[in-house]
């Protein structure tokens, strides 16, 4: 087995493929305490026959393992990348700090009120700071993410329907979503028992109002939008699409991953929405990576108010205490167990905390003008369609002119940028958009920054026109180079299995 | 390109059908194939579901997107091409032949005189890719 961390194909080698027999990471003593464990005990439908195949490490091969993966890994730490908030923007090492200490690592969920009120405080602050932001009047900040929060929306959605009008409720089954919605939103819908309805986009890239007038009625329980919308760009009708879908009865739910164009500057609330959903590494700046934790959030009108998962904190200005206050009657019910990723949301509460309300309109409008800048330097080299007018935090340009004249595709452009220290836009999505590449720099980034990626991207569409075939074959200079994603999911290998089978353990895990 | 072949009608949504007395094999279009890219799964309909016209009755996964494949015709499904839950590479390979998704018996025959010829669905792809 090789001590090295690159194996003889010029793979990395997994852990289980870095296993020798025997060889162990720890070697507690021998027990002097009687063995009260027997295998006996359990039914023997619940006993293995086999012991579960687990690579066999020092600690020091793990360390390096991990170690030498975080050197080939790009981050915003290393570097920019042009995905933008609805990533996850650059986390600020204050709120690391702050979440850091002690007295926050050592909470439990079961301790008495009295002693947790600072944390408690901190919940109750958060939700009454996320409430300002978006206009809304109550939230919960328990979701475990930003997917379980949109199934909360949605239920929410069906609650307020059986409530106002049992009778009918089964008939709104609709949920309409634009077709430059993020693959979420449909997907939400669906899980909830819903069906999609999608609405076109105009030609100038906003929600088709006479098509969804045609789409609603009697069925319709509710619209899921982004606002601004996956093009970057302001949903100026936003207004007469909020007073189409009420006069049919249904709601109007937000999807915050586009919030960092707008925190600070225009509420949810003052658009007509009855439910915010806010993903808290978007705008709020929480880590994200590695598979979370993450911390979703919902945030509603008042007459949505009484369907929200409890218990919420509140504050007993009398007392100068803070309480859990259990939810009502009508809840839809808890989501999770205890109060959501604490952690995470108190590093969205430090964030909000540090820059105040000045700052995050600061951080609106220099996304806002970051992602304008970029957009008006690659106009000379990339068509970018709906070029009318300012964009908000991001843009989509096009890479159909030099599919047409190359045959290469945007994603191709977006390798050829992973050799110039850039990590790639989003590629073809929006789906509306030809060849697109999404670009969202974010408030972070400076000036040289965004001149930096600017001229490597028209070094990348100059390259496209000259050298084609360097490009066909990019990244060059990354740690793995050009991969096969046609093979890899055209055969699809979600673990790892010995090669050839091992006789003695195998990795079938329990058998029945 | 590839010929879109005479015999068949087109829809707008890119499927192609080659109706035989009462029954129509469907597929997706050359354009179709071409504008997905390598196709990696197909989500295919079982043999008696009823599919309706303009409805959607299949999935089409490449690596880029996933769509819908949407009926041409309205009736029962009385073939499903097994072939492509191992090869789904077919779609990208023969698009108007042996890349075929389904069968059926056709409710509403009348329905195939809406669909596009081979010529009309040509003009309207290269007007698309303009």
């Amino acid at each position: 087995m090789s001590s090295t961390n690159q194996g003889a194909d010029g793979a990395y080698p997994l852990l289980f493929e870095r296993s020798v027999p025997g060889r162990r990471g720890v070697l507690p003593p021998a027990t002097t305490v009687p063995v009260a464990w027997n295998p006996e005990r359990l039914p023997a439908s619940l006993r293995r026959a086999r012991a579960p195949l687990l690579p066999e490490l020092s600690e020091l091969d793990v360390v390096r393992h991990y170690s030498g993966l975080s050197q080939r890994n790009w981050g915003v730490d290393l570097g920019f990348y042009p995905l933008g908030s609805c990533t996850m923007k650059y986390n600020p090492k204050v709120n690391e700090a702050i979440a850091a200490l002690p007295g926050w690592q050592r909470l439990h969920p079961y301790q008495p009120e009295q002693t947790v009120q600072g944390a408690l405080q901190i919940l109750f602050e958060l939700e009454r700071d996320l409430c300002a932001l978006t206009g809304m009047a109550q939230a919960t900040l328990q979701p475990s993410a930003g997917a379980q929060a949109e199934l909360l929306g949605l239920l929410l959605i069906r609650a307020h329907h059986q409530h106002h009008d049992p009778a009918h409720a089964a008939r709104r089954r609709q949920i309409i979503v634009p077709d430059s919605a993020h693959g979420t939103n449909p997907a939400s819908a669906a899980a909830a028992g819903y069906e999609v309805v999608q609405v076109r986009s105009n030609d100038r890239g906003l929600v088709d109002v006479k098509h969804l007038k045609e789409l609603v009625g009697p069925q319709t329980a509710g619209l899921m939008l982004t606002n601004p919308n996956t093009l970057g760009l302001f949903e100026e009708d936003i207004e007469t699409i909020a007073e189409i879908i009420h006069a049919a009865g249904g709601l109007l739910y937000y999807d915050g991953a586009n919030l960092n164009a707008i925190v600070g500057i225009v509420r949810p609330a003052d658009m007509g929405f009855d439910i915010v959903h806010l993903n808290l590494h978007k705008t709020f700046s929480t880590p994200h990576g590695g598979g979370g934790p993450g911390a979703g959030v919902i945030a509603v009108t008042p007459p949505l108010a009484p369907f929200l998962p409890g218990p919420r904190v509140e504050y007993d200005a009398a007392k100068n205490q803070y309480h859990w206050r259990a939810a009502g009657p009508w809840t839809v019910g808890r989501l999770r167990e205890f109060y959501g990723n604490f952690g995470v949301l108190l590093r969205a509460w430090a964030y909000i905390r540090s820059l105040g309300a000045e700052g995050l309109r600061e951080v609106a409008r220099t996304a806002v003008l970051n992602a304008n800048y970029c957009r008006a330097k690659l106009q000379d080299c990339l068509e970018v369609p709906y070029a009318d007018r300012p964009c908000k935090h991001e843009f989509v340009a096009s890479a159909r002119e030099v599919h047409r004249r190359t045959g290469l595709h945007a994603q191709d452009l977006a390798k050829g940028l992973l050799d110039r220290g850039f990590h790639a836009p989003t590629v073809a999505f929006p789906l509306i958009v030809e060849e697109a590449l999404m670009c969202e720099p974010t408030e972070t980034e400076s000036l040289q920054t965004l001149d930096a990626f600017v001229d490597a991207l028209q070094q990348v569409v100059h390259l496209a026109y000259t050298q084609p075939d360097e490009l066909r074959t990019a990244p060059h200079r990354a740690p793995v180079g050009r991969l096969d994603e046609v093979l890899a999911n055209r055969h699809l290998k979600l673990r790892w299995l010995p090669d050839p089978p091992a006789t003695g353990p195998t990795a079938e895990g329990p058998t029945p | 390109m590839a010929a879109y072949p005479q015999e068949y009608r087109y829809s707008k949504e890119h499927e192609w059908v080659k109706v035989s007395g009462n029954k129509a094999r469907i597929g997706i279009t050359d354009y179709a194939q071409q504008e997905l890219g390598d196709v990696v799964f197909v989500d295919l309909p079982s043999v008696g579901d009823t599919i309706t016209a303009g409805q959607p009755f299949a999935v089409v996964e490449s690596v880029k997107s996933v769509s819908d494949v949407y009926a041409p015709v309205s009736g029962e499904i009385v073939a499903v091409n097994d072939h492509l839950s191992d090869s789904p590479e077919l779609i990208n390979q023969s698009p108007h032949d042996e890349g075929w998704i389904c069968e059926v018996e056709m409710s509403n025959p009348a329905e195939v005189d809406e669909l596009m010829t081979a010529d009309e669905y040509q003009a309207s792809v290269k007007s698309e890719a303009e």
